[in-house]
């Protein structure tokens, strides 16, 4: 033991603990960090997968749904469990890739019952979800928790994402207070999505989540990053913190989750 | 006082990866002794150290293969 690592654990962080950014202070803050994940679909995976690479000590991982042979054009940790609930999946995987973490699966829907009493048990929220319900949801009880989250989202060639520290900067409210009505927006099914583009998504997400961590580095706060695969283009949307927001505004409308805002359908 | 570290057997980059983690736990201003028996971390361990802002005191042949490069951490 050399500084709390063990000799297998000073191998496997070594590029890490080789940043002066770093180092064996950084590593231990990963160690003992705990992230929840909401999804294990295409956003999640990549998520997942470099998060407890990186050794974030406790992943929380919410999802019920199982895996479709239609997943895995994208999701990539779900080879081979086709017909398995995906947490399960996505535990076998982290074990397998780093048997540090400690993964705490939820087998459910994210809810406006559950959702506070998960959220309380983490330190950082990173959102994979496909649908505005759960993306609402989450960005309320981040804000009412405290709570800091990344924001992810895609469709077909493009996808946005963003970092929301709660009264430090806008949530998601600020910049789209309320949700497209119900079928203005196809879902991801309906819509196609190129395989590749939630691992560009997902994984600035997770770098989001790691700089927060470390404390390093400058957040997607207050920014919102659009990319555009075909074009290959990123671009940078500033978000303004709206003092009328309904979430974090100077009187703010919600001040607790109530189910009938969020309708059924918070199907991750 | 000094701290000493031995690390023979260790090879690069793991010689500067443990001369790190073990500077972490000193004090500023504190010396760490460490013995390296391969030779390309002569070389590579102090130039790393220098480039985080430690001071190198001095680098010694103990033997045949067998080196101290003491540091001060900064
Ligand atoms: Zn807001």
């Amino acid at each position: 033991m050399l500084g709390g690592f063990s000799e297998e654990q000073i191998k496997r962080y070594s590029r890490h603990i080789i940043l002066p950014e770093v180092g064996g202070k950084g590593q231990k803050k990963l160690l003992s960090s705990k992230v929840l994940c909401i999804g294990a679909g295409g956003l999640g995976a990549p998520i997942i997968e470099y998060l407890a690479a990186a050794g974030v000590g406790r992943l929380g991982i919410i999802d019920d749904d199982t895996v479709d042979l239609s997943n895995l054009q994208r999701q990539v940790i779900h080879g081979g469990n086709v017909g398995k609930p995906k947490v399960e999946s996505a535990k076998q995987f982290v074990n397998n890739l780093n048997p540090d973490i400690d993964v705490r699966t939820y087998s459910e829907r994210l809810n406006a019952h559950n959702v506070v009493d998960i959220f309380k048990e983490y330190d950082m929220v990173v959102d994979g979800s496909d649908n505005f319900a759960t993306r609402y949801l989450v960005n309320d009880a981040c804000v009412l928790t405290d709570t800091p989250l990344s924001h992810g989202s895609i469709y077909r060639f493009e996808g946005q994402v963003t970092t929301i520290i709660p009264h430090k900067g806008p949530c998601y409210r600020c910049l789209f207070e309320h949700a497209p009505p119900p079928g203005m927006v196809p879902s991801c099914q309906e819509a196609g999505v190129l395989g590749v583009l939630p691992g560009i998504i997902g994984l600035i997400q997770a770098t989001e989540v790691v700089k927060y961590l470390l404390g390093i580095g400058e957040l997607l706060v207050g920014r919102l990053v659009y990319y555009d695969a075909l074009n290959m283009t990123f671009d940078e949307i500033k978000m303004r913190w709206n003092r009328n927001c309904p979430a974090c505004g100077e009187k703010p409308k919600i001040t607790s989750i109530q189910e009938e805002i969020y309708g059924e359908s918070c199907r991750i | 006082m000094v701290t000493e570290l031995d690390l023979k057997g260790d090879v690069c980059p793991y010689t500067f990866v443990k001369t790190k983690l073990k500077l972490e736990e000193l004090e500023i201003g504190e010396e760490l002794a460490v013995t390296f028996d391969h030779a390309p971390a002569v070389e590579n361990v102090p130039r790393s150290l220098k480039n985080e802002g430690h001071k190198i005191l001095g680098i010694e042949q103990m033997g045949d293969h067998l080196w101290k490069v003491r540091i001060r951490k900064a």
